[in-house]
């Protein structure tokens, strides 16, 4: 089904294109629907096609050649953006459901972390590298990327990750209380198998978010190697050749994927601990 | 009388750990950056900050109604073809069955970097790119969690309504719809702080030099760190507006949802 | 031309699912209720009580037999809202007040709004809830929902009201009181009663007959009479109350005596 719906789009594409004027439709000065022209919307035969085509000036081998290594390149860099996220909100998570007054005290900034905008901090938090040394490592303009991502990951573990380790009701607490074990063991025990039906939605979650940060972050770095970077540097190409932006923006989304499916093959290996639908 | 002098206790009990953990984090930080006399440009003094804003407090509202204009405009259209989405998919159950895979695809994707290709489509001095991009953003958490709740029907209901003899209509119209209120306000919720972001990122991609975000980047570049984080702060500022307002749309639109005692 | 009779069936059968994996809830089911009688269901879990209330309010369709609601098809009786129905949880619509949803049967068929608020007032009085009329569900106790549940079902004053369980969720002393109540509410409204219930005590003290049924696949064991002079409190204490609770016991049993097995 997923497919008919990409056939449609795209058939939605090549019908605008053919019905619609080349300089879009107007209400009064407005543009309110887009141009149609090659320029403004490419044929998806184009589109399709930048993929094959030669790299300027500056770099070698194909379009394709490029977006597939920046791809990986910063898909690494969501990696330890992601992992350091999971850490973080794993263990503010930990604390928050230990006490209560952690929760109350924390839980309002752990929600307002997600306004922060954090493409504006990026260029300050970039401001580091070659200047700050931490625990005796040089800090690197990559660094700053996956500090992004993970400040966009944390938030929906640190979120679910309470939920789960909070969900298990009374009458099992009361139960693990019964057998003296301790707080640790209950953890372990108890809360952490009964979290996962909450987790895996969150670490998708923030699977996808890692993957959002570290483009935003190289977007506004202007990191070198990165997807964000090559959108940057195509789109403004796209007066000369308006298809090969959308090669980078497929790579993104590609990576987004990725990203998400790694996780989901983590969901089946602890099939074990939720069987059913996952709690959402 | 008495359930209003509760409900008072209740809102400063839930409300004094963050702020005391709010303002003695302030202070920690103001004391460190002073003590180690560290470099405005990894990190300025919260006296600064302030300093800066109270100075700059003009562009800096100027920048903010902008980028906070193209947040609404993306979030009143997104929220509208969102629940509008999810009342035909509710519905007809093969765009159901189109729309949801495709919104589970869309959640994994950076939605901002479609912003140069609107960009391209529109003239680069329409800010309708980024209320586009806002739009998208926003109708994701809207269609889904809308749609969660116009499915689930408690049985007892649904019973109730065909013991009545009630059109499908109807059930919607009485049954449905007021039950996939929480649902919205949930999506809602997710949707409207997330719509200033992605106004503010899409900014970042060309077009217009106006808004929060080609405003911080220029306090950098020029390397008046303080006046960017105050301007940061102000993104915060506009963020929680939109957060607070839809907090409040929920609890008006619910009103049967607050805590009150029970009686027997 | 005298009153039809509040229920008829005839033959009612209903088998679910196809083939070898196919249950039958209940077969050969031969059942009249006069105009105003109070009828009892009872059985073992699983003996089809539910559906066959089910059936008699056209939720379910029988596989096989006749069944007649006030003289015309189940069908019928249920476009024209011949009966009212309650069932184990209450169902309140929490969005609604208390007054909203005793309306809400009245609302969907065209009532006008001042109308609507007399009847529903009414209703309220009648159950003893008419100072909580703008009360949320959410403040009441179980047994007041039930009670409001009960306004609500009498709403179009139908000559039959079916009630599935609906004390079972309630603690000892209350359930007691219910039954008082509803006692009192049908002599005031002369409605004919269909009452499924796990309890011996409940169906005794409400029902002029009780239906017997056995376990899968249901059928009706025996109809006991239970001609109990009077049912108010005092009733609960009188020697004819424990024989027909005795007489309905043995009829459960299959009236067959219990032997006792000592260790073996």
């Amino acid at each position: 089904m997923l497919l008919l719906a990409l056939i449609l789009l795209a058939a939605l594409w090549e019908l605008y294109k053919l019905v619609i004027p080349d300089d879009g439709v107007r209400l009064g000065d407005a543009l309110i629907l887009p141009r149609s022209d090659d320029t403004s919307m490419p044929h998806l035969s184009q589109i399709f096609g930048a993929f094959g085509k030669q790299e300027v000036a500056g770099a070698s081998g194909t379009v394709a050649s490029s977006v597939v290594s920046a791809v990986w390149y910063s898909l690494r860099l969501a990696a330890a953006g992601f992992a350091a996220g999971v850490v973080v909100g794993f263990l503010l998570a930990m604390a928050m459901q230990r006490l209560r007054i952690v929760e109350r005290a924390l839980l309002p900034y752990v929600v307002l972390s997600q306004t922060v905008p954090l493409i504006a901090l990026a260029p300050l938090v970039y401001g580091w590298s070659g200047n700050l040394t931490l625990f005796g490592l040089d800090w690197q303009p990559w660094m700053s990327v996956s500090v992004i991502s993970a400040y966009l990951a944390f938030f929906p573990v640190a979120v679910g990750a309470l939920r789960g380790l909070s969900s298990p009701p009374a009458v099992q607490t009361e139960l693990l209380r019964c057998y003296a074990a301790s707080w640790w063991q209950t953890l372990v025990r108890l809360r952490l198998p009964a979290s996962v039906p909450y987790l895996i939605p969150a670490l998708k979650l923030a699977a996808a978010a890692a993957v959002v940060g570290a483009i935003v972050a190289e977007i506004s770095i202007g990191l070198p190697g990165g997807v964000g970077r090559l959108i940057i540097t195509y789109a403004q190409q796209a007066t000369g050749d308006p298809s090969r932006v959308y090669a980078p923006i497929a790579g993104a989304a590609v990576m987004g994927l990725v990203a998400v499916g790694l996780v989901s093959l983590l969901d089946v290996a602890l099939r074990r601990y939720h069987t059913q639908e996952e709690a959402t | 009388m008495r359930t209003q002098a509760v409900w008072a206790g209740r809102i400063f009990q839930g409300v004094w750990p963050p702020i005391i953990f709010g303002v003695g984090f302030l202070a920690l930080w103001q004391w460190f950056v002073e003590v180690r006399d560290i470099e405005p440009f990894v990190l300025p003094k919260p006296s600064a900050i302030f300093e800066q804003l109270r100075l700059h407090h003009d562009t800096i509202f100027e920048a903010a109604r902008i980028t906070g204009a193209n947040a609404l405009v993306g979030l009143a259209v997104g929220l509208v073809v969102g629940v509008v989405a999810a009342l035909l998919a509710a519905r007809l159950r093969v765009l159901d069955e189109m729309l949801t895979p495709l919104a589970a695809a869309m959640a994994a994707i950076p939605i901002v970097a479609l912003t140069p290709i609107f960009n391209t489509m529109f003239a680069s001095t329409s800010s309708t790119p980024r209320r586009l991009v806002v739009a998208i953003y926003v109708f994701f958490p809207i269609f889904v969690n809308t749609l969660r709740g116009l499915r689930q029907i408690d049985p007892v209901h649904a019973e109730l309504m065909r013991s009545y003899a009630a059109s499908p209509w109807t059930t919607t119209k009485v049954v449905r719809l007021p039950g996939a209120l929480p649902f919205f306000f949930t999506g809602l919720k997710i949707a409207s702080s997330g719509a200033v972001i992605a106004a503010i990122v899409s900014e970042y991609f060309g077009g217009l030099q106006k808004g929060l975000g080609p405003a911080i980047t220029s306090a950098a570049a020029a390397s008046a760190y303080p006046r960017a984080w105050a301007i940061v702060t102000a993104a915060i500022a506009l963020g929680l507006v939109f957060y607070i307002a839809a907090v409040l749309a929920e609890r008006l639109a619910m009103p049967w949802q607050r805590p009150q005692g029970e009686l027997s | 031309m005298s009153t039809p009779a509040a229920v008829n069936l005839e033959g009612v059968g209903k088998r679910f699912g196809e083939g070898t994996g196919a249950v039958q809830a209940v077969s050969d089911i031969d059942l009249t209720v006069a105009a105003g009688e109070f009828v009892s269901l009872i059985g073992p879990s699983g003996c089809g009580k539910s559906t066959l209330l089910r059936i008699v309010a056209n939720l379910i369709e029988p596989s096989e037999g006749t069944v007649l609601v006030n003289g015309k098809p189940a069908g019928r009786a249920r476009l024209d809202q011949d009966y009212g129905i309650a069932f184990q949880s209450a169902g309140l619509l929490e969005w609604r007040t208390v007054q909203g949803n005793v309306e809400l049967p009245l609302g969907l068929h065209g009532v006008g709004k001042a109308q609507r608020r007399a009847q529903a007032l009414e209703l309220l009085e009648l159950v003893g809830l008419a100072d909580f009329a703008e009360h949320r569900p959410s403040q009441l106790s179980g047994g007041m929902q039930q009670r409001v549940a009960i306004a609500r079902a009498l709403a179009r004053r139908p000559a039959l009201l079916l009630m599935d369980e609906p004390f079972g969720a309630l603690d000892e002393m209350t359930r007691e009181r219910m039954q008082s109540e509803l006692i009192r509410i049908c002599a005031e409204t002369s409605a004919a009663v269909v009452f499924v219930t796990h309890s011996i005590p409940e169906a005794v003290f409400l029902s002029q007959r009780v239906v017997v049924m056995s376990p899968r696949p249901g059928r009706i064991t025996e109809i006991v009479d239970v001609p109990l002079a009077g049912r108010d409190e005092d009733v609960r204490e009188a020697e004819q109350f424990f024989a027909a609770i005795t007489d309905v016991r043995e009829a459960l049993r299959g009236r067959s005596p219990v032997t006792d097995e000592g260790p073996a």
